[in-house]
This record gives structure tokens, C-alpha cells and sequence, in this order.
């Protein structure tokens, strides 16, 4: 009989880890509390740097893991330990035994509400991130005009690189995604004036940096640095941002149709939750606690439990995709040590 | 702008303000800028909602102007502090109200700061002890008075004799709320509906019926600013913010702006004039300019007083006009007149800015 | 007018809303790398004018995309035109080239 592997999550890394485990020869089982498949990658449209469809790397990826059982809208209901395994109960009734439990929990986006400054859910016209994307997806929002705004911005860092939003770090993938959103914009309209609003640019990955270029260069696309301190909504129901130019040393204010808030990621509190009933440790940025944060990001400290993706903190598609390998191999390894 | 987010957020800053008994403690200010309002606050708390206010003449300044234009040390006026709130546990109270929002702000402050530092508070109270042989008890309630007319909003709206509405139109009053900043910007818990979206002077808007006009500098400094006011080179400062302030609520064609701060009526009331006099400009209808009240003189105004008992009078900027449009009595005659009915002569009018 | 002996003073903030950028779209056309800058300050490090007069091609460039012209032109008076500003750019501006199609589209201010 083939060995239970229990995967907490069906997003990316799950979906990923599923596919390499089914390969390896092992049965796992992906238990997901939404109604989809994909996490928020399968909610986005395009994905950075090449453009692909979000769509596409997730049926990719569905159709990998489709020999797989997989449990939707199904939560955790409690955790028993056994003498050398977990006996596991969904809340759909169903119980599994495993020797081997792998968190590809995520993230939750930060709610942008809660910077209250930003006026998100109190101004008609500012939106985030995901908003954007969703509009890009189905064509359908209210705040978005059909002749384009005239002016728009971005700001970068909402509620990450924050002390007083709880979330020091950085979200890694706002910088890339504003830059590409911006992009994506000038192209539907070419005659808007967008800026970013930024703190530091942290472009590190493959192809960034010529994105970042692209965006200046060929889109004309006013990068300010300093971030935005306030919002307000004049008489025309236009909105008044107000930053510091940080390059000139003055403070800044612009009249925009449109404002995008990059909400960063911040940890899921589910996966605490869920951490919590079997005693996993939380580093000290509120993510999940790996053995060790350069040899073993995929294992924790407690036997059997393995980790892929940003239940460890912020990553990438493509960093998340390879960490669900390493987390498949790893797992593998560890199985083969038992016998 | 979504009146349901404001809500949302309104809802998260909700603050315990009890019903009765409570200690109030005057401002330095608001007796020579606002006569009337302080009087009204307890007139109105005591004579026409029949509620339990004590206040001492023995209590000073709260020290907080010295404090925000650093003149004296945080310690003289933590031990200032302590001294009011020995005053308030000698009379038998445990709710304290503050009429001036810098009081409001730096009692707050104060008591954040003993409960991250205790041993400042022992140091604190044994200062005291060494001063004057007093000892104290923490209020288990500080508000802002402001917060205790928004708490009796509804009480005073079912007693009031006027609404804000203008009469000719039956339309709301648009009017401008602003609030102090030492109110909630220091700590946006303490106040109600927080610091980016207040809501005291909001509700009380809405129960009297007018309609608040949210313009883009809403946030902004009225001006005043303790030391951009207080040294003359830096006076500069003070009015150019508001006059910002000014030129950003000028398209919404305010009625009225009401205030919950000593410093902010003063300094949007007589910055009219000056503005007018530097500029040439003035920002209500007909050369007048936008009537400035606290919200103690609104709370008299819709119950009914007469406008010359309120204090008016010592606005700068004419209240007639608005007088007139909710439809208030009053008798033009007796602006300049004292108690005793003796002539207490006219001022001279300002050349720019219209004036009754 | 009375005077009070204190003025209001005209704010320091730039309104985007208000900037002129007719001139600098038309330098964008002309030299499209100009939009490359990403205000390093190699360029302003290593002009020997920085330090006499503050010549700086990062400022100058900053204050052309907020349509501050005359900042801008007053400052290209200082540039020697020595081309060291273009040897250490790393984004591969030919700020030397950029300088003095600056001072032609700018000339009759």
C-alpha cells in the first residue's frame, strides 16, 4: 500500500509538491479550505516576468497532481499524535493516519484597511493589488473608468516593511507586481500618467531590473520616491496624494482617478491556527519556524512536519515552485530514513 | 466616498464614556477666546440634562502649553498633573473630563506614560507628596468634554429648539468639523472614531442635522501650532496653514466650522481677518467670512440661547448671517450690551473683511 | 494691504497637478534615456563642479521631470561640460549628449 502524505493547502506548492510525490510513489492527499484549487495564484492574472497566465501555470499544475486525493472547502478539525504517526481529523468527517504532514498553508493578503491613511473602502477610488488583478481577470469594477483614468498611482510597501501594520518585512513580490500592473495599464491606456510611489526598489530576481527599465524607459512611468503619506478625496471625488519627493528633499501632491495600494503578504492566521495544534514553532516574523533558514527552509523542528511555500514567509512563484520539490525530495529522504 | 468605510472604522473606535459623575477641569484659554462656552458645557450638562459635573476652584493649568512649547520639564507637569487629579480623589470622583484638548491630550499621555513606566509614577507621586501633602488616585475615566456632548448628542437633538438646516431652503448646513490635534493623533484609541476619520464632532452634526463636509487638508493643522504661533518670526507658519485650510474647504461653500479645540476656533476665527487684510480675500458669502464656533456654542445655539449669552459677540467673523439662516432670534441691538444692559461701546470694523 | 511684520508664505510642495512637462516630454523624445535615471548620484559624485557650485545631473534631471525649469537651467550654467558625469552613469545615459540637447530645448527660458 502506498503511504499517506498529508498536504495542508492546495495552492501552488501544494499542487506542485502533490505532482513530484505521486512521481516519488507515494499517496497524497491535499486538503484545501477553499473551493479552489491554485490559492491566489489562480485568483491572478499575468504573471511576472514574462507575462504568462496565471491560468495556465495552474491548470499545469492541477493536471499534475490530478491522481491525488483532494479534499476542497475541508479545514482541520484536530490533530491526535500516535506513537510514531498523527491521526488527523478533517472537518468533513474523514480521518487520515500519516507518518508525514506537509504545511503549504501560504499567505493572506495584508488587509489595506487597516492603513487607515490610504482611505481604502472609504475612498471610491482606491483599490489593491489584487483588485487590479481581478479587473484584468473579468473587466468588471466600478472604480476603474472605461476611458482609463487620467492619472493613477501605485504605492509600494502597504503593510510591509511596517512596524506599526506588525509586518517588518518585506513582501518581495509589491516592487515586481506594481511595476508590471503599471505596465499592463499604460498598455490598455497609453495616454495615462502613472506613478509608483516607492521606498527602496528591490528588484533581485531574473528579469527584473529589465522590467523595471522597460517601465521607465519605454512607459514613460514616473517613479517617486518616498512613500505616501495621506489621502483625501477633493470636491470632483478625485483623489490627493500626498508624499514626500525624498529625491528633491519637498513634500509631493498629485490629483488621481485611481490608486492601487500594493498589500503585501503577510502570514496566514489560519496557518497559525492550524500550527498551533501541532506545536509548531512561529519565527519571530510571524511565519512559520523552519529547522534552520538556509539548509532545511523545508523542514521543521518537529518530527514528520514539513513545510513548502510563503507559510515560511514571502516568495516567489518560481521560488515557491522549486521549495515544493525540494520539500517533495526532502520528505522522500526522510521516508527512506525510517525504513 | 463610502459612508459605510467611515462607518466600519467608526465602529472599531468606540470609547467607554460613562453617563454622570464626573469632574471637569477647565482650559487657560477658552475663557478669554470663548466666554461663553465653557459656562454653556456645564449649563447645559447640568441645568438641562440634570447630570452630576464638580468642579474646584482650586485646580490650575494642566500645564500643557508650557509643556508643548518646551518651557518646563515632562516632570513639573506630570506633578501638575497629579495635583488635579488629587483635587478630583478629594472630592470623591473617578471620571475626569478636561474642557481644553491639550489638557485632554497631555492627561492621556501622561497616564500611557506611568503605565510603560511605573517608576515614574512612584517618583511622580512622591513629588507631589514633598510639594504639597497630597495624594491621588488615577481617574478610572479621562474624556474630552466634547466627548460628553457627543455621548448626550441625541439628548440635546430631542430638547433642541433650532436644527442645522437653513430655513430658506430647508436644506442641511454644510458644515466643517475640526478636531484638535493632541485629541486622538496621539493615541487614535482614545478618541471617538479614531484619528484619520473622527467622529465626535461628526455625530453631533448629523443629530442636529447638518451635513459634514469631508475636504482634501480635513486633516491639517488649524495653525496654531504653540510655537509657530507663540514666537513672532514663525507666525508666518501658522497662518499659511490655514490658510491652506481655508482654500481647500472654499469650493464646498461651508455654513459654519465647528471645533472641539481652544486654540482652533481662536485661530480659524481671527486668521479670517488677518488673511482678508494681507490678501484681499475672504471665504464665506457676501464678503463675510466662515463663522467659527466650539461645539459648546452649538450645543447652546440648537437649545435655544441667546446668542449674545453665548459669547458671540467676540468672534471675529460674523455669526448674523448664520444666525439668520437657521433662523435664531436675536437682537441686533444688544450685541454691545453688558449684563447690567451698559453700552460696552462698538469695535471698529476691519476695512476687508465684512463684519456686523 | 496691512502688514502684520509675517506673511503667508507660498508652500514648498510640488503639485504634480500644476507641472509643466510640455519642455521635458519633448527631451524624452530627443533622449529617451533620460527616463533610464535612477537618481544613483554617481553622475553628481564624480562632476568636479559638485563641489564649487552643486552641479548635480541627478538633480537636474529630477527637477525637469517636476517641470522646475529655471532651477534646471540655472544649474546647467555650472557644467563644464568634461564628461565625466557619462564615463561612471550606469544605466548608460550619455549625460554629456543629454546636457546639451537640454540646453538647446531650453535655451529661451
Amino acid at each position: 500500500m502506498k503511504e499517506n502524505i498529508l498536504i495542508i493547502g492546495g495552492g501552488i506548492a501544494g499542487l506542485e509538491a502533490a505532482a513530484q510525490l505521486l512521481k516519488l510513489g507515494y499517496n497524497p492527499i491535499i486538503v484545501e479550505k477553499s473551493d479552489h484549487l491554485g490559492g491566489h495564484v489562480a485568483e491572478w492574472n499575468r504573471l511576472f516576468p514574462d507575462m504568462t497566465p496565471a491560468e495556465d501555470v495552474v491548470s499545469r499544475l492541477i493536471a499534475g497532481a490530478g491522481e491525488a486525493n483532494i479534499f476542497l472547502n475541508t479545514g482541520i478539525s484536530f490533530v491526535n499524535r500516535l506513537k510514531d504517526s498523527y491521526n488527523i481529523m478533517l472537518s468533513n468527517g474523514i480521518s487520515v493516519i500519516t507518518r508525514i504532514l506537509l504545511f503549504a498553508t501560504g499567505f493572506t493578503l495584508f488587509d489595506a484597511a487597516k492603513k487607515e491613511e490610504y482611505g481604502y473602502g472609504v475612498y471610491n477610488q482606491v483599490m489593491t493589488n489584487m483588485d487590479l488583478e481581478r479587473w484584468f481577470n473579468t473587466g468588471n469594477d466600478e472604480r476603474i473608468p472605461e476611458e482609463g483614468p487620467k492619472t493613477m498611482g501605485f504605492v509600494h510597501c502597504v503593510g510591509s516593511r511596517d512596524e506599526k501594520a506588525r509586518n517588518p518585512q518585506c513582501s518581495k513580490v509589491c516592487c515586481i507586481t506594481a511595476v508590471k500592473q503599471a505596465i499592463e495599464m499604460k498598455q490598455k491606456f497609453p495616454d495615462a500618467m502613472i506613478y509608483c510611489f516607492y521606498m527602496d526598489l528591490r528588484m533581485f530576481g531574473k528579469k527584473y531590473e529589465d522590467f523595471y527599465i522597460s517601465a521607465q524607459r519605454d512607459y514613460g512611468i514616473r517613479f517617486i520616491r518616498g512613500r505616501v503619506s495621506e489621502v483625501s478625496e477633493n470636491i470632483e471625488g478625485r483623489l490627493v496624494v500626498k508624499a514626500e519627493d525624498t529625491l528633491s528633499g519637498k513634500p509631493v501632491k498629485v490629483t488621481m482617478d485611481l490608486l492601487v495600494l500594493m498589500a503585501g503578504i503577510v502570514c496566514n492566521p489560519d496557518t497559525c491556527r492550524t500550527a498551533g495544534l501541532v506545536s509548531l514553532p512561529v519565527d519571530s516574523d510571524g511565519f512559520l519556524k523552519s529547522r534552520d533558514n538556509i539548509a532545511d527552509i523545508t523542514e521543521s523542528p518537529k518530527e514528520g512536519i514539513f513545510y513548502a511555500g510563503t507559510c515560511t514567509g514571502p516568495k516567489t512563484v518560481p521560488e515557491t515552485l522549486a521549495e515544493a520539490r525540494s520539500a517533495a525530495l526532502a520528505i522522500h529522504n526522510y521516508i527512506q530514513g525510517l525504513k | 466616498m463610502i459612508y459605510q468605510g467611515k462607518q466600519k472604522i467608526w465602529a472599531d473606535y468606540q470609547k467607554e464614556i460613562p453617563d454622570d459623575h464626573w469632574f471637569y477641569v477647565r482650559s487657560c484659554i477658552r475663557q478669554n477666546f470663548f466666554p461663553g462656552a465653557e459656562k454653556m458645557f456645564l449649563e447645559i450638562c447640568r441645568n438641562v440634562l440634570h447630570k452630576d459635573f464638580y468642579e474646584t476652584e482650586n485646580h490650575t493649568t494642566c500645564g500643557g502649553i508650557a509643556y508643548h512649547c518646551d518651557t518646563i520639564p515632562q516632570e513639573t507637569v506630570m506633578t501638575i498633573v497629579a495635583r488635579q487629579f488629587a483635587l478630583m480623589t478629594e472630592a470623591g470622583y473617578e471620571n475626569y473630563v478636561a474642557s481644553c484638548i491639550t489638557s485632554f491630550g497631555n492627561y492621556i499621555e501622561i497616564l500611557e506614560t506611568w503605565n510603560e513606566f511605573p517608576e515614574l509614577e512612584t517618583r511622580i507621586r512622591e513629588m507631589l507628596w514633598k510639594a504639597c501633602r497630597r495624594e491621588f488616585k488615577k481617574p478610572k475615566y479621562v474624556a474630552h468634554a466634547s466627548d460628553l456632548i457627543y455621548k448626550y448628542r441625541n439628548l440635546i437633538a430631542e430638547k433642541a429648539r433650532y436644527r442645522l438646516i437653513n430655513r430658506n431652503t430647508g436644506e442641511p448646513l454644510k458644515v466643517v468639523e475640526h478636531i484638535g490635534c493632541h485629541y486622538s493623533k496621539m493615541f487614535p484609541s482614545k478618541g471617538v472614531g479614531g484619528a484619520e476619520y473622527p467622529y465626535v464632532l461628526c455625530g453631533m452634526i448629523e443629530s442636529w442635522g447638518g451635513n459634514v463636509i469631508d475636504y482634501p487638508e480635513r486633516r491639517h493643522c488649524c495653525g496654531y501650532g504653540f510655537r509657530q504661533y507663540h514666537v513672532k518670526a514663525n507666525r508666518g507658519y501658522s497662518i499659511s496653514n490655514t490658510h491652506k485650510k481655508f482654500e481647500s474647504m472654499e469650493p464646498y461653500h461651508p455654513d459654519m466650522i465647528i471645533t472641539n479645540c481652544p486654540g482652533c476656533p481662536y485661530f480659524m476665527d481671527r486668521w479670517q481677518y488677518a488673511i482678508a487684510e494681507m490678501e484681499g480675500k475672504t471665504y464665506g458669502e457676501n464678503g463675510y467670512g466662515i463663522p467659527v464656533f466650539t461645539y459648546e456654542e452649538v450645543a447652546g445655539l440648537v437649545l435655544g440661547y441667546d446668542p449674545w449669552d453665548l459669547g458671540l459677540q467676540l468672534h471675529q467673523v460674523a455669526v448674523e448671517p448664520l444666525l439668520d439662516k437657521i433662523g435664531i432670534e436675536y437682537d441686533p441691538a444688544a450685541k454691545y450690551e453688558g449684563l447690567d444692559h451698559k453700552d460696552l461701546l462698538r469695535p471698529e470694523l476691519p476695512g476687508v473683511l465684512r463684519c456686523c | 494691504m496691512m502688514d502684520f511684520g509675517f506673511k503667508i508664505s507660498p508652500s514648498s510642495a510640488i503639485n504634480l497637478d500644476n507641472a509643466d512637462l510640455s519642455l521635458y516630454d519633448e527631451l524624452c523624445k530627443a533622449e529617451p534615456d533620460i527616463c533610464k535615471c535612477m537618481a544613483c548620484g554617481s553622475c553628481s559624485a564624480a562632476c568636479p563642479a559638485n563641489r564649487f557650485s552643486g552641479m548635480s545631473v541627478r538633480k537636474l534631471i529630477i527637477d525637469l521631470q517636476r517641470g522646475k525649469k529655471k532651477e534646471a537651467v540655472k544649474m546647467l550654467s555650472d557644467c563644464m561640460l568634461c564628461g565625466k558625469c557619462t564615463m561612471v552613469c550606469p544605466r548608460g545615459i550619455n549625460t554629456r549628449h543629454l546636457i546639451l540637447s537640454i540646453c538647446k530645448l531650453y535655451k529661451e527660458d
